[in-house]
C-alpha cells in the first residue's frame, strides 16, 4: 500500500506513514462533525420552540448506552496492549468484546430511534428532529463502519496477521474507534444534557 | 523497468498508480473543462453585449428550438456552471491534481506519492463527479442555476427557479464526490511531503512549488470536510426533507457561513499553488537566488491561517451584526501584510535580475502584477461600507478575475509551459507562447479592468439584461467592448491548445533540464522513467542557488556536490545521483 520504504529516512520517528496520514483523516472528520455540530447549536440557540430535551428523549437509557460505548473503548485499548504484549488470544477476545459492545450501542440506538418515530418526532415536522437525526445519524454511521472493520480485524487476528511488532491495524483501529467515542461524548452532552 | 514492461495499458495508462501519469489525467480533464467553462462566459458576454439576440454559430446549435435566443432561465444557469467548472473542475484539479501529482515526488526526491491506490481512488472519485456535472446540462430542467455559491433559499425550493429541480440535486451529489477526492489527495500530499522527502532536504529546502501545495494540502483537509458537511444537510433538505436551511424554520446564513468557511480558504487553494509556481519560475529566469525564502514561506503559512477567520467579508450584505462584520474586516486587510511580502519579495527577485523573457517566466510576471490589481481591489470590497455599495456589482466580479484568471490562470499558464518539457520530453514553441501571453494579457485586462467601471456605476452582477433599467442602458457600449476583447481572447486560446498538442508530438526535444533550473525533477530524464529516482538523490542545498560563486555555471542543482573547501570548481556529484543538466 504505502511507499514508505521509499524513503529514505523516517523524519518522524515512531509514526509509519499510515498512521500519520490516519490522524490526518481524523482531523478532517473533525472538521467534519465540526461543521455539523455547529449547525446543530446555531439551530437550537435561534429556535423559538425547542423542545425539552429531558422529557422528549430517554435519558437514563441513553446514558446506559454512552456508558456501553466508553466500556467498548477500554476493551479496545486492552486489545492493544495484549497485542503489545504479544497475546494473540487476549487481542481476539478483547477485539469480539469491542466489536460486540459497538454492536449493543447500535442497536439501542436503533430502539431509541424507533421510540422516538413512534412518538412522532421526524426528520421533516420540526428543527429538533431534523438536527437530532442528523448527528446522532452520522454519528452511528460511523459506529457501524466502525464496527465492520472491527470485524475485517479479529478476523484478521484469526489468521494472526497482528504480531508483538506488527500491529499497525489494531493501532488505527483503535485510533478511529476512540475518535468515534470521543464524538459521542460531546453529541450526547450538547443533545441530550444541555 | 522490467515492472513497468509486465503492466497492462490500462494498468500504465488508465488506472495507474503513477504519480506522472495520474497528474496529466488531471490537465487533459481540467483543459476540457476550461473548454466548457470557456465557452458558457462567451454565451454570457454575447448575451450581455447583445440581449436576447441570435447568437451566431453556436445559437442554432444549443438553443434552435427558441429561435437561436438565449433563454431567460438560462442565464443563471450559465453563471453557476461557468463559476463551478472553472473552480472545482479546472483550476483546483489544474494546480493541485495536475501540477500537485506531478510535481511533488519529483521535487521532493520520491519514487512516488505516500499511497499511490489512494492516488488513484483521488483522480477515479473526480470521474462520476465530472460525469454527475455534465450529465446535469442534460436534465429536462437544466442545470443547477443558484450560483456557484447555491445561497438557500433558492437552491432550496425546488419550484424556485427551473435549475432547483433535478440540476441541484446533481450539483449537489458532484461536489460532494469533488469534496472526497480534494480531501483524499490533500492527506496523501502532506503525508508525502512530510515523510518521503530525499536525505538532506530539509523542509527549508523545499522549492516554494512545494510549500505552496502544502500548505494548500492543509487547507484542502481542514475547510473541505465542513463543505461535504453542508452539501450533505443541504442534500437531505431536499431529498428527505429536512430543515436546516428551509424557509421559516431553518436557517438561511447558516449555509453561508459553512459554504464561506469552505469557500474562503478555497480561494487561497486555488492561489497559492500559482504563488509557488511563479516564485519557482521567476528565480529560474532571473538567475538569481529568490528574494526572502523564509519571509515567503511564512507569508504563505500566514495567508492560510489568516484564511481562516475571514470568510464573513463574503455575507455583509447578509445583515449580520456590524461588530461581527467589523472583526471579519479587520481580519481580512490583515492579510494584505503577507501578500504584500510575497509581491516585493518577487519584486526583490528581478531586481537586478539577469532576466529571459521566456513565455513561462512572462506568465509568471502577469501573475504577479495582474495578482497586484486584483489584491488591491480586494482591499475595497473588503471595507465593510464600500462593500455593501459594491458587492452586487461587476467590481466583486472585476475582484475575482483579476485574482482567478489573472492570477491563478496566468499561475497555470506559466507552469504547464515550465513543466511541459519535463512531463512530455519535449519544448513549447517560446515564438508562440510568447504571442498567446500579449494576445491573453491584453484582451484579459481589456475585459476585466472595465469591470471596475461598470461596478462603481453599480451594473448588478447576475443579471442577463441589465438594460432594462434605464440607468445602466449607456453601459451597453462598454459591454460590447469587452465581448470583443473576449472574443479575442477565446482565439487566442487555440495559439495556446496548438502550440501544446503541436509540442506533444513535433515539439524539439527537450533534454534534462532545458532552462538550467536547480530543482530534484532537472536531474531526471524527460519524461522521468516510472518510480523516477533509480536511486534516492542526496540534497545539498536550497532549491534557487542561482549564480552562485561557488561555481562557474549561473545554476548549482539541488542534488550536486561540492566540496566545501575547494569550492570554484563543479565537482563530480556521488555516484549515487548523476549529475544534473544534460
Amino acid at each position: 500500500m504505502t511507499t514508505a520504504d521509499h524513503a529514505a529516512s523516517n523524519p518522524l520517528p515512531g509514526v509509519s506513514t499510515t498512521k500519520f496520514a490516519f490522524w490526518l483523516f481524523l482531523a478532517s472528520e473533525v472538521l467534519f462533525f465540526a461543521g455539523l455540530i455547529s449547525a446543530y447549536v446555531l439551530m437550537r440557540i435561534v429556535s423559538p420552540s425547542w423542545p425539552d430535551v429531558s422529557e422528549l428523549l430517554n435519558i437514563p437509557l441513553v446514558a446506559a448506552n454512552t456508558s456501553i460505548l466508553l466500556v467498548s473503548s477500554v476493551t479496545m485499548v486492552y486489545a492493544l496492549a495484549s497485542i503489545e504484549a504479544g497475546d494473540q488470544s487476549k487481542l481476539r477476545r478483547f477485539l469480539i468484546a469491542t466489536a460486540v459492545l459497538g454492536t449493543i450501542f447500535v442497536s439501542i440506538q436503533a430502539v431509541e430511534w424507533v421510540q422516538l418515530i413512534g412518538e412522532g418526532v421526524s426528520v421533516s415536522n420540526n428543527v429538533f428532529g431534523s438536527t437530532f437525526y442528523v448527528l446522532t445519524g452520522f454519528h452511528g454511521l460511523h459506529v457501524l463502519i466502525g464496527i465492520l472493520f472491527l470485524f475485517l480485524t479479529v478476523y484478521r487476528a484469526f489468521r494472526g496477521r497482528y504480531t508483538r511488532t506488527e500491529h499497525g491495524g489494531v493501532e488505527l483501529m483503535g485510533l478511529y474507534w476512540h475518535f468515534v467515542d470521543i464524538v459521542w461524548i460531546f453529541l450526547f452532552t450538547i443533545i441530550y444534557l444541555v | 523497468m522490467t515492472e513497468t514492461a509486465e503492466l497492462s495499458f490500462v494498468r500504465r495508462y488508465v488506472f495507474s498508480t503513477d504519480h506522472k501519469v495520474i497528474g496529466k489525467q488531471f490537465l487533459f480533464t481540467a483543459m476540457g473543462f476550461f473548454t466548457l467553462g470557456g465557452i458558457l462566459a462567451l454565451l454570457m458576454r454575447t448575451q450581455l453585449a447583445w440581449p436576447w439576440q441570435e447568437i451566431p454559430v453556436i445559437g442554432k446549435l444549443l438553443f434552435g428550438s427558441g429561435g437561436n435566443i438565449l433563454p431567460p432561465e438560462t442565464y443563471p444557469a450559465l453563471v453557476t456552471m461557468h463559476g463551478t467548472i472553472m473552480i472545482f473542475f479546472f483550476i483546483i484539479p489544474i494546480l493541485s491534481g495536475a501540477l500537485g501529482n506531478f510535481l511533488i515526488p519529483l521535487m521532493i526526491g520520491a519514487k512516488d506519492m505516500a499511497f499511490p491506490r489512494l492516488n488513484l481512488f483521488s483522480y477515479w472519485v473526480m470521474v462520476p463527479a465530472f460525469i454527475v456535472m455534465l450529465a446535469s446540462f442534460f436534465v429536462a430542467t437544466g442545470p443547477a442555476a443558484a450560483g456557484w455559491t447555491s445561497y438557500v433559499p433558492l437552491s432550496i425550493l425546488k419550484d424556485a427557479i427551473p435549475g432547483s429541480e433535478m440540476g441541484q440535486t446533481l450539483w449537489v451529489l458532484s461536489m460532494m464526490l469533488v469534496g472526497t477526492s480534494s480531501i483524499l489527495g490533500a492527506i496523501n500530499y502532506i503525508t508525502t511531503i512530510v515523510m518521503l522527502r530525499a536525505p538532506g532536504m530539509d523542509m527549508f529546502r523545499l522549492p516554494m512549488t512545494i510549500w505552496a501545495l502544502f500548505v494548500t494540502a492543509i487547507l484542502a483537509t481542514f475547510a473541505t470536510p465542513v463543505l461535504t458537511a453542508a452539501l450533505i444537510l443541504m442534500f437531505l433538505d431536499r431529498t428527505i426533507g429536512t430543515l436546516f436551511f428551509a424557509a421559516g424554520e431553518g436557517q438561511v446564513i447558516l449555509w453561508q457561513h459553512l459554504f464561506w468557511f469552505y469557500s474562503h480558504p478555497a480561494v487561497y487553494i486555488m492561489i497559492l499553488p500559482a504563488m509557488g509556481v511563479a516564485s519557482d519560475i521567476i528565480s529560474t529566469f532571473s538567475r538569481k537566488p529568490l528574494f526572502g525564502y523564509k519571509p515567503m514561506v511564512y507569508s504563505i503559512m500566514a495567508i492560510a491561517a489568516l484564511g481562516f477567520t475571514v470568510w464573513g467579508h463574503h455575507m455583509f450584505v447578509s445583515g449580520m451584526n456590524p461588530l461581527l462584520g467589523l472583526t471579519f474586516m479587520t481580519s481580512t486587510m490583515l492579510i494584505a501584510l503577507p501578500s504584500a511580502i510575497k509581491t516585493f519579495n518577487w519584486l526583490g527577485t528581478l531586481w537586478g535580475g539577469n532576466l529571459q523573457l521566456r513565455a513561462p517566466m512572462l506568465n509568471a510576471l502577469a501573475f504577479v502584477s495582474t495578482f497586484v490589481i486584483g489584491g488591491l481591489s480586494g482591499i475595497f470590497s473588503a471595507a465593510t461600507p464600500v462593500d455593501i455599495f459594491l458587492h452586487d456589482t461587476y467590481w466583486i466580479v472585476g475582484h475575482i478575475h483579476y485574482v482567478l484568471f489573472g492570477g491563478s490562470l496566468f499561475g497555470v499558464f506559466a507552469g504547464v509551459q515550465y513543466w511541459f518539457p519535463k512531463m512530455f520530453g519535449r519544448m513549447m514553441s517560446d515564438g508562440w507562447g510568447r504571442i498567446h501571453f500579449i494576445l491573453t494579457f491584453v484582451t484579459f485586462n481589456l475585459i476585466f479592468l472595465p469591470m471596475f467601471v461598470l461596478g462603481g456605476y453599480g451594473m448588478p452582477r447576475r443579471i442577463a439584461d441589465p438594460y432594462v433599467y434605464e440607468m445602466f442602458t449607456n453601459l451597453q457600449g462598454l459591454n460590447q467592448f469587452m465581448t470583443y476583447a473576449l472574443y479575442v481572447l477565446a482565439l487566442s486560446q487555440f495559439i495556446l491548445a496548438g502550440n501544446f498538442f503541436y509540442s506533444l508530438f513535433r515539439g524539439k526535444v527537450a533534454g534534462k533540464n532545458p532552462w538550467k533550473a536547480n530543482t530534484l525533477e532537472w536531474t531526471l530524464d524527460s519524461p522521468p522513467p516510472h518510480e523516477n529516482f533509480e536511486h534516492i538523490p542526496t540534497v545539498y542545498r536550497g532549491p534557487y542557488e542561482y549564480s552562485s560563486p561557488l561555481v562557474s555555471a549561473d545554476w548549482l542543482a539541488q542534488d550536486q556536490y561540492l566540496d566545501g573547501t575547494k569550492p570554484p570548481e563543479v565537482m563530480p556529484a556521488p555516484a549515487v545521483s548523476p549529475a544534473a543538466g544534460d
